[in-house]
């Protein structure tokens, strides 16, 4: 059975690379029983997305304009 | 030092190459690593080294709060390169990190790997792609500048200049599960930061909310 600290790990490597299949699945039932786990994989995503936003947005600091599609 | 992109100019490598911009921003470094190195001519190099390295990924910056962070954590780079060269503590500062890891795994799991009940990640409310305030985005600064220069250099060269792990593990040179190994150490770092200065006071006011205090 996995644990957090194994799940989180996997979490992570889900943003680096396609997982084993038997990987997926455990991760999968653990996420299905833990919530900490839960949140940490969906802020793994939030952290992917801001850290492109903060290095991508235009403007100076104090004001934050929507420059995506540069 | 290697190849110089050939991307065409943008903001970023224009604001880096302005004159007024350079000249403040080297200053900034120089204080910074004469402070560190206390030789101004090892800190001349380390900042001439950084600015180098800098201006080839410049391209990957619009935002120039984001390009100073990213010029700072190459310096850091640059100055723990010229610590280690001169303590030949390459050794010791491999097992010293694992330490500090081992530490800060201990302050969030428990024994059995499962996570400490104070440390269990909430729901971060937040604009999904919408803006954050300029507020958040200090903090995000903040907690950027607190991680380990080797975890900063390889979070930033995935996450902010987007290159592929290959790229990366050669530049480096590091093995593809030492990259990945990196790259975990740093985002559980940059989470527990965010969400213990960010995301947790607003959570908490929604479960005292809920819990009707
Ligand atoms: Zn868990």
């Amino acid at each position: 059975m996995m644990n957090c600290k194994q799940a989180t790990r996997i979490c992570s490597e889900s943003l680096e690379r396609p997982l084993k299949t038997a990987e997926n699945l455990e991760l999968k039932v653990h996420l299905a029983i833990c919530s900490g786990c839960r949140n940490f994989n969906r802020q793994m995503q939030t952290l992917r997305n801001l850290a492109r936003d903060y290095a991508k947005e235009s403007g100076e600091e104090g004001g934050i304009k929507d420059a995506r599609e540069t | 030092m290697t190849e110089v992109s050939e991307a065409a100019p943008s903001a970023a490598v224009e604001q880096l190459i302005d004159p007024g911009y350079l000249a403040q921003l080297r200053v900034q470094m120089l204080k910074f690593a004469q402070i560190q190195l206390g030789d101004p001519y090892q800190a001349e190099d380390a900042v001439q080294e950084a600015l180098i390295g800098a201006l080839k990924n410049a391209g990957s910056f619009a935002r120039k709060s984001a390009l100073k962070t990213w010029v700072f954590s190459i310096l850091k780079f640059k100055i723990a390169d010229i610590f280690r060269e001169q303590k030949k503590l390459i050794a010791t500062s491999a097992q010293e990190e694992d330490s500090d890891e081992a530490a800060f795994s201990g302050l969030l799991f428990k024994d059995n790997g499962h996570w400490h009940k104070s440390q269990r990640p909430t729901a971060w409310e937040g604009p999904q792609g919408g803006a954050y305030s300029a507020d958040f985005w200090r903090v995000f600064d903040a907690c950027l500048n607190g991680l380990p220069e080797q975890q900063a250099r390889v979070f930033m060269l995935r996450e902010f200049i987007e290159l592929e792990s290959d790229e990366i593990c050669n530049r480096l040179n590091l093995t593809t599960s030492n990259l990945h190994v990196t790259l975990y150490r740093a985002r559980l770092r940059l989470r527990q930061c965010l969400e213990s200065s960010w995301f947790a006071s607003e959570s908490a006011e929604q479960i005292a909310g809920e819990i009707g205090l």
